[in-house]
């Protein structure tokens, strides 16, 4: 699969911080890109130097197997940022028509999408409304509409669902797969890795201005996982049914089991055992880490950590 | 359209459809008509006419004191005293010292105005020295004839010739009002435009659209786009006001009593100050400046230095004004604090204004309006008075490219302070860090 995207050793410094050091990593075409991160990890400074909106210290960034030219290549991305902004007087249907020109649309083809859009997203009565008359969720249901108007090939949306009610998210998130398979490249920008994980094809992980982690959502938690496996039964389970080499056992109840499977032995193993005992499987899966745990996992000890045990809680 | 363009575009559509900017291009020439006709109006309607009796004529007053058929009126018939004088329909009855001292007396019940007693002190006066040279042996006929020959003296014209021995008609009053006049327009302007552009710049930030403005185009477009746009405002504004109150004088004059529009020809040409303060003879000015055409006065010129300066000044610093809007965040004593630097010279210049046109052509004055700092107020207020006997050309052309040097380079500069600022929040900045970021790539 072609790239539509390769950053290599960017750099970013500011003053006091060095907000991007060092990352490179690349993204395939028509793939939904997660770009994770607490607050404070240069996601958004990352963010800013791939649409064009700063310019690197260092390192080289390419768009569709070209260097990427701000100038130009700026039509063929939208982009979402973090901080919603919207002209609060402005009519919301002249609103729309002009970011759609400043990217380049002419006026009768901006006006006939953004007509389409409105009435996808039952959006159709909004045109002479004011912002200042939305609420906040409309607001980012018209921030996304502005931001893919222009048909970009790049995606780019920084916390899409903050604000959004579960009906409006997933209207979004529906919204955007359609986007992927037409071919467009997504990139999410989250501290909220429970929201993505399910989406992402594929993730990097930044932490103060680093590289942490990059790979496919299942990759990493294959690579991350602790062999814990959750069984139920549909009888009581006795102890003496768990004294056995073949595991250990982290949790139990009444009817289940959650056991660490011991190295050298297969799951395979395990169900035959318990086949073995008499004992009826009521259902047997593998427990995979959450993003959210590797993530903790990989930075423990420091305060970006505590933030993400807090939103656990 | 180029973004650029399309920017313009937004910015000038959505102020001038705004209802304060309707309100304010329309009020203020209808408030302004009001004014001076209403002045106007009132200070002819309040000249009070006024039968006085004179009593006690020791001889000389009857033949000395002249009646005004518009505001006194002396009246000698006999047997008049303080008791009867209201029922025969005087106003007044004044009391001659028959002995030519100095006491009179003036007997009313209602208090005579500022204008009908300064008329009878004026004749009492002229009276008494009239008949005290009479007395000395000079005619009649002669003192009438200095009287006349005197009063043509009044009117004092300067008559400036230039280098080619022409003659031209100069009018010093004239040239103050209109100095006056476009320097203090300019500098309200670069107040008013300064203003609304560091207000859209950080409402931009604010309502954190900018991010999203300059994911499709470059920050410096966004920003110069916002300074033409509230430009084209302006000069819209403006030209909306002269045909404003161009149609509104011409139409008013339609609708004014006949009688009305006589008696302020009359106060025109009559060559006494009308009474009632500064406000009314300022309105009869104006009306003067508008029925007269005034030769010596080169308008087209005046028009395009006007033009030029307020563009050139609007430029200078509203990009000054773009730069601080950047920086600012929600606290408005922020913007105050960063401002100041900006506001000082503008008020400085026009303290330079008042001084240079009493004085065109001292030294402060001509640096002043070639300093681009100040020069689009004070050059304003020098080209009336002549270009080139007060302004050389070479002051003139100077001043020009000062200024266009002097705003590409805060354009520069303001471009560079805008594209940090605009990104950066929750932040305190100061003009240091300012230049600081001016200075980086």
């Amino acid at each position: 699969m072609q790239n539509i995207l390769e950053v290599s050793h960017l750099k970013k410094y500011f003053a006091t911080q060095k907000a991007v050091d060092d990352i490179s990593f690349s993204i395939g075409k028509g793939s939904i890109f997660g770009l994770l991160g607490p607050n404070g990890a240069g996601k958004t400074t990352l963010l800013r130097m791939i649409t064009g909106i700063f310019y690197p210290d260092e390192g080289e960034i390419f768009f569709d197997g070209k260097k990427f030219d701000p100038l130009n290549d700026v039509t063929r991305i939208g982009y979402m940022p973090e901080e919603r902004g919207l002209y609060k007087k402005m009519k919301i249907g002249e609103q729309a028509l002009y970011l759609a020109r400043l990217k380049g649309l002419s006026k009768s083809e901006a006006t006939a999408r953004i007509k389409d859009w409105f009435i996808r997203l039952q959006m159709e009565t909004w045109w002479n409304k004011k912002v200042e008359d939305l609420s906040k969720g409309m607001s980012q249901k018209l921030q996304f509409v502005t931001t893919v108007l222009h048909d970009p090939k790049m995606i780019i949306l920084d916390e899409p669902f903050s604000g959004l009610d579960p009906v409006n998210a997933n209207l979004i998130k529906d919204e955007i797969h359609r986007l992927a398979e037409e071919g467009a490249t997504i990139i999410f920008s989250t501290h909220r890795m429970e929201q993505v994980e399910e989406i992402c094809d594929h993730i990097v992980l930044v932490n103060k201005g680093t590289k942490i982690l990059d790979g496919t959502v299942k990759g990493i938690k294959n690579e991350f996982k602790e062999n814990l496996f959750r069984i139920s039964f549909d009888e009581k389970v006795l102890p003496e049914h768990t004294a056995i080499h073949l595991f250990q056992v982290v949790e139990k109840s009444d009817n289940e089991l959650v056991i660490k499977k011991n190295e050298g032995f297969t799951s395979n193993d395990i169900l035959g055992y318990f086949i073995h005992k008499g004992l009826t499987i009521h259902a047997f899966n593998e427990i995979l880490p959450s993003l959210n745990e590797i993530f903790i996992r990989q930075v423990r000890g420091t305060p970006e950590a505590r933030q993400f045990e807090a939103v656990q809680n | 359209m180029s973004k650029i363009g399309l920017i313009i575009q937004r910015e000038y559509f959505t102020r001038v459809r705004n209802k304060t900017f309707i309100l304010s291009t329309f009020l203020l020439p209808i408030m302004m008509i009001v004014f001076i006709f209403g002045s106007v109006f009132f200070a002819v309607k309040s000249r009070e006419k006024q039968r006085v009796a004179v009593v006690n004529d020791p001889g000389f007053f009857r033949q000395n004191l002249k009646s005004d058929s518009s505001t006194v009126v002396f009246d000698f018939t006999p047997g008049i005293d303080s008791a009867n004088y209201t029922e025969k329909g005087y106003g007044g009855i004044l009391y001659l010292a028959s002995d030519g001292g100095t006491q009179y007396e003036l007997i009313s019940k209602k208090q005579f105005g500022l204008e009908s007693k300064g008329y009878i002190e004026r004749q009492l006066n002229k009276a008494i020295e009239s008949h005290l040279l009479q007395q000395r042996g000079i005619e009649k006929s002669t003192l009438d004839s200095i009287t006349k020959a005197s009063g043509k003296a009044v009117s004092l014209k300067n008559k400036v010739t230039d280098s080619d021995g022409k003659s031209k008609q100069a009018n010093a009053g004239l040239a103050y009002g209109i100095g006056f006049g476009s320097g203090i327009l300019i500098y309200i302007t670069m107040f008013i435009f300064g203003a609304m552009v560091m207000r859209g710049v950080a409402e931009e930030k604010m309502n954190r659209i900018a991010e999203v403005i300059v994911s499709s185009c470059k920050p410096f477009e966004l920003m110069l786009g916002k300074i033409i746009g509230i430009a084209g405002v302006g000069l819209t504004q403006f030209m909306l006001w002269i045909v404003l109150i161009f149609v509104l004088m011409t139409t008013l004059q339609f609708f004014l009593p006949h009688e009305t529009m006589q008696q302020v020809q009359e106060v025109q040409q009559s060559q006494q100050q009308l009474p009632g303060g500064p406000n009314n003879s300022m309105a009869l000015k104006i009306l003067e400046a508008k029925t007269q055409f005034v030769e010596g006065v080169n308008w087209p010129l005046i028009i395009f230095c006007f033009l030029f300066y307020f563009l050139g000044g609007y430029l200078f610093y509203a990009s000054l004004f773009a730069a601080i809007g950047s920086v600012i965040n929600e606290d408005p004593q922020e913007a105050q604090a960063l401002m100041l630097p900006i506001t000082m010279p503008i008020i400085f210049a026009f303290i330079i204004l008042t001084s240079s046109l009493s004085n065109p052509n001292s030294p402060v004055a001509v640096w002043a309006s070639i300093i681009p700092f100040t020069s689009p107020i004070v050059m304003m207020g020098r080209i009336p008075f002549g270009v080139p006997d007060t302004v050389p050309y070479w002051q003139l052309g100077l001043s020009m490219v000062t200024l266009i040097g002097g705003f590409l380079f805060t354009t520069w500069f303001a471009g560079k302070v805008y594209r940090t600022g605009i990104l950066m929040y929750g932040k305190k900045s100061s003009w240091k860090e300012m230049m600081r970021w001016a200075m980086k790539k």
